[in-house]
Parts: structure tokens; sequence; C-alpha cells
């Protein structure tokens, strides 16, 4: 049963060793110059002013927490489409009642307007 | 014991060196394909022999010079960045997509002597679980390499980047689970063996057949994922210069680049996989063609091996070009349309071909 | 799972989760919270818990940590805001060595009185996607529909609380 993860922890090690290279490759081949204005953030060629990680819009936080409530209905979805054939009709009902209530849900975040961008 | 990890050595490898080939084919297509659409020539400079050469060696250039010029460019980090998020960044936005290869079949079983080898990495039971988790990671590069940087550019890209990967990610997930009601596993490599058999004898039963609301669904969003044109709203290059890797260059920039390259590529052999019959090629079985009608075209192992996999690379290209093609052909969305289209329109659809899935199933026993 | 590979695991989760808890920097402190919440993974692998493992990075690692780092960065947490956390007051502190106190004696009792049970054998299938498929739709049906209103429940707290911020 392991034999399985054998192949995965062997492309692990290969990927971290291909990107650690590709990722590290300038540092050691490339040239170091640094100079202030070299090491200065971009900002439209204006020197930078104030902190640059400022406060974002609340949406955005919306977003990641709906986004962890679907994803916990989506990852119920998945041990449910593996057996459904066998749950059979009972099945369908239950997933159908869960599936109602997050759609509920979805309806009423829609209609509160969370999901438009205006 | 040993010969077994020396072959699952080899196997990871032959995978994570065809991903990598891919991405960089799919860089001259990109390059040369635009230039296609744009009528321009595009990449054709590689005068490596003199120009003694009569054909054109533009795929040379981007092969080896570019990556050559990447990886001998200074590593500029600027002031004011957290040095170890500003590597992880870009590391963390392409290991976990490299590292979902593992799951994916590129071939049936091939024999050699008494041993029998899958020719895939890792026959995972829960594969697509697997390269949805690892796929799913990749949003930590973004957020790590725009909020590292320190720069107001890099943040706004980090956030909107991340925002559209994981709204994009539920209708992602659930325009698969239709794919997985139908086979009734999440196992890849039995997922691939299912679609060698045959509707009535003459269509190949591919999952596009049984699922094309979910194989669209899919597409769509994992289109999304790779974060391009018409969906590239974290790098509008108009608005936000060039989002997350803004404050990035040479090495760590390409990484970034290729990252996108190889999201396409784990998106296509992921649709090709559920949907196109994976290393399938229609009427092959083991020991040969088995046209309908009783026609049977007895081959080598070898020979037929070697023609899923080929047929497993082909379909995956043709998926590629697809994706390429649509980044060269429409303009961006707007960022109000991103979020409109992931969440409400396909979200409620992949939730009802769920629904509709489960309904065929039930009423045809 | 053997005893070196347990050891292995176990003093990398150790590690990372030190490090969520003594790290300075709250970005850091929640990327290592994700290494802990993977290596957490690995182990429900050995377990023979395939499914649980692939759920865990996917809802944990991937979905609950996002949510983790938006928050932080929505508040703009930083490095400097390290010093005013352990600004705690001198009874907060003392409660909290006291608690901590109590919690270790209370596990040292429980390490030295109760014997090791022998590591079971999980049954053929233990954690895998039927087994888990089974208990959720047959076995614990209730509660599963039940979590669906406490899904809901989540999603209009979060729009009313957003909206509330927004307005």
């Amino acid at each position: 049963m392991l034999d399985q993860y054998l192949g995965v922890i062997l492309t692990f090690g290969f990927a971290a060793v291909i990107v650690g290279i590709m990722c590290g490759a300038s540092m050691v081949l490339g040239a170091h110059h640094p100079s202030a204005v070299k090491q200065q953030v971009f900002e439209c060629g204006n020197p930078p002013t104030g902190p640059a990680r400022g406060r974002f819009s609340v949406r955005f936080y919306l977003v990641a927490i709906l986004f962890i409530v679907f994803d916990v209905e989506v990852v119920f979805l998945y041990p449910w489409a593996i057996v459904f054939r066998r749950l059979g009709v009972p099945g369908l009902v239950e997933m159908m009642v869960f599936i109602g209530v997050l759609a509920a849900g979805l309806g009423y975040v829609w209609k509160k307007g969370a999901l438009s961008w205006d | 014991m040993w010969a077994d990890a020396g072959i699952a050595a080899v196997k990871s490898l032959v995978m994570l060196l065809l991903a990598l080939n891919l991405t960089l084919v799919l860089l001259w297509v990109e390059r040369k394909g635009s230039a296609l659409i744009q009528d321009r020539i595009g990449a054709n400079r590689a005068n490596i022999f003199g120009g003694i050469l009569p054909f054109n060696l533009g795929i040379v250039n981007t092969l080896i010079a570019d990556p050559i010029k990447m990886f001998t460019k200074e590593d500029v980090i600027p002031d004011g960045a957290d040095k170890l998020l500003h590597f992880f960044g870009p590391f963390l936005a392409v290991f976990p997509v490299l590292a979902t290869f593992a799951a994916v079949p590129f071939g049936d079983v091939l024999v050699i002597g008494d041993r029998t080898i899958n020719l895939q990495v890792a026959d995972l039971n829960v594969g697509i679980l697997y390269v949805l988790a690892m796929s799913g990671l990749s949003v930590y590069g973004v957020v790590l390499g725009g909020w590292a940087t320190n720069s107001r550019w890099s943040l706004l890209g980090a956030i909107r980047g991340s925002a559209q990967m994981i709204s994009y990610e539920i209708a992602m997930g659930l325009g698969l689970i239709g794919a997985i009601l139908t086979f009734g596993t999440l196992d890849l490599q039995a997922i691939a063996r299912a679609q060698g058999a045959t509707i009535w004898g003459v269509i190949p039963a591919w999952g596009i057949i049984y699922q094309p609301l979910g194989f669209l669904i899919f597409l769509v969003a994992g289109i999304a994922e790779t974060k391009r044109v018409p969906f590239d709203l974290p790098e509008g290059e108009s608005e936000l210069t060039s989002g997350y890797f803004t404050e990035y260059s040479g090495s760590k920039q390409a990484t970034f680049m290729m990252s996108d390259f190889a999201e396409i590529v784990v998106v296509s052999a992921l649709a090709t996989t559920l949907f196109f019959g994976a290393w399938q090629v229609p009427y092959l079985a083991r020991d040969g063609f088995h046209f309908p009608g009783g026609f049977a075209l007895a081959l080598p192992q070898l020979v037929v091996v070697a023609m899923q996999v080929v047929s497993f690379i082909l379909k995956i290209l043709v998926l590629c070009c697809f994706q390429i093609l649509v980044r060269w052909s429409l303009p961006r969305y707007r960022y109000d349309q991103l979020m409109d289209l992931g969440w409400k329109t396909l979200l409620p659809l992949a939730l009802a071909n769920v629904l509709l899935t489960a309904v065929i199933i039930v009423l045809a026993g | 799972m053997g005893p070196v590979t347990f050891a292995v695991l176990a003093t990398a989760l150790v590690v990372s989760a030190l490090t969520v808890v003594v790290h300075p920097s709250p970005v850091k402190s929640a990327m290592a919270l994700v290494v802990t919440l993977f290596l957490l993974a690995v182990v429900f692998v050995f377990l023979g818990a395939h499914m649980i493992a692939a759920l865990q990075v996917i809802v944990y690692a991937g979905a609950i940590m996002v949510l983790f780092l938006f928050v932080i960065m929505l508040l703009n947490l930083s490095d400097d805001g390290a010093e005013a956390r352990h600004q705690g007051g001198a009874l907060f502190r003392l409660g909290a060595w006291i608690g901590g106190g109590v919690l270790a004696v209370e596990l040292a009792a429980l390490f030295l009185r109760v014997p090791f049970p022998a590591p079971a054998t999980p049954p053929a299938g233990y954690g895998g996607a039927e087994a888990v498929a089974t208990a959720l739709f047959v076995d614990y049906l209730l509660p599963f529909e039940l979590t669906s209103i406490l899904l809901l429940v989540a999603i209009v707290g979060a729009v009313v609380l957003a909206q509330r911020r927004a307005a």
C-alpha cells in the first residue's frame, strides 16, 4: 500500500531539486551589482511613499470565507460520488437536501449583493 | 525492493522531464502561435551555426537560449523584501504543480519479462483528490510572492490572484464531481482504463460523451486557474505592471512564468485523463487493434504502449494549443465579470451538472 | 508505520508546530502552520487513511490557511505586532503559566499511570474513500445533513459581518 507513495515521495524530491535550482540559478550565476535605485520597488517611476502592505477591501476576505464553505461542500461530494451507485435513490435525496440548503445559502449571498463587485 | 525503487525513480524522472519539456515546447508554441495570429514572424533568431542551416531554428532559441539568458540575469531583491519568502514565492508556485504529475497515468502497463510496470508514477486510489490538493497549494506561491516583495503592485496582484484562484477552485472541483459520478472512482488509472470501452461497439466511451458540461466547466475553471488572458487580472500589465511578480527578475521571474505554462499542462493532462480517454487510442487493446466489424490487427506490446504514450502526449498538446489559442483570441475580463463568471455562472452550472448526472445515473439504473 | 518513520514525522511535526507559536512574523507563522497541517496529512497516509489525508490537505492546508493569510494581510499584521502580542500584563502571564502547568501535570500523570495500548492494525479499507462514504451517508446521516445547516449559518454570518464592516 505504501509503495504507491514511494513514487510521490520521489517526485517530491526531484521536483524540489529542479524547482530549487530554477529559483536559485540567478543567485549563483547572475551578476550582483546592487544600487540604491535598483533595489527600490517599482511605483510608476516615483519614489515609493508609505508602507506597501496596506489594508485591502473586505470583499476578498468574504470570498475567502465563502471559498471555505463551498470547498467543504465539495469535499463532502467526493465520497458521495464514489459510492453513489450503491446508495441509489436515498443517496440522491440525501445529497439533494444537502445541496439544496447550500444553494439557499448561495442564493442568500447573491441576493445580498456580496458577490457583486461594483 | 531496490529494483522497484529504481523503476519508481525512473518513472518519476521521466514524468517530470516530460512535464518540463512540454512546458518549454509550449513557450515556443506560444511565441510562434501568437506571431502567426498577429501576422508576425516571431522567435526566429538562433544563429548557432553561423546561419548555414537552410531552416529556421527558432525553437532552439526558446528551448536553450532563453533559459540560459534568464538564469544568468541578476537576481534583484528589493529593499524591504522578505528574502526567504521572496525565494519561496516562485518555488511554491511551481513545485506543487510539478508534484501533481505523480498521479497522472501516461500509459497502460508495460510487461517486461515477469515484471509488470504501471506507466504511472504513483497509482493512488485518491488520484483526483491528490491532484486537486496539490494544485490548490500553488495559491501560496502567488500570495507569498506578492506579499514578500513589499510592493503595492505585487500585493494587489497577489490578493487578486489568490481570490481568483480560490473562486475557480470551487467550480473546478464541482465540475469534476460529474466525472467521478460517471466512473465511480477517484483512481486516475482506473478512469483511464474505463474509457477503453465502447458505446454500441462503435463510439469510444470517453468521458466527454458522458460529461460535456462537466468538461466545459472544468476547462473554463482550469484556464482561470492558470491566470492567463482572458483571466489575467492578477498580472494585468496595463494596471498592475506585472502583478505579483513585478519585483522578480532572472530565474525567479522565469519560474513564475513557467508556473503558468506548467498549470496549462496540468489542466490539459487532467482534462485528457478524465474526458478524452487518457492514453487510450480508439479500438486499441493490449494485443492490438480490434476495429468494429470484427477486423483485428495484432501488434507487439511495445508498439501498443508506445502508441498509447504518444497519443496521451498528443492529446495534451492539442488541449494546450487550444488554451494558447484562447489566450491570444480573447480580451481581458473586468474583475467583477471574472467573479461573476466564477460564482454566479460556473458554480450554479456545476451544481446543476452534479444533480443532473446523479438523476441520469439513477434513471439508467 | 515503523518507529523510525514515526520519529522522523513526529519530530518534523513538533518543530513546525513550535515554529507556529514562537515565530515573530505572522505570515511565516501561518506558513509553518501550513507545513504542520501538511505533515499531519502525511501521518494519515502512513495510517492508510488516504481519503482523509487528501481532504486534510484540500480543506485545511489549501482553504482554511488561505483565509488565515488573508486575515493577516487584511489586518496588516506585521513583524512589529509581535511586541504587542507579548504584552499580556502580569495577571495574564500568571494565568497562562498556571493553565500550562496544570495541563503538563495532567499529561504527565496520564502518561505515567495509563499503559500505552499496543498499536492496533486498522481494518482493511480504513480511512479510504468507501469507508468514509459509508460512515457519512449511512451511519451518520443526520450529522451530515446538519453540517449543511452549519455551513449555511457560516455563510450568513460571514455576509452579515462583512457588510456591516463595509457599511
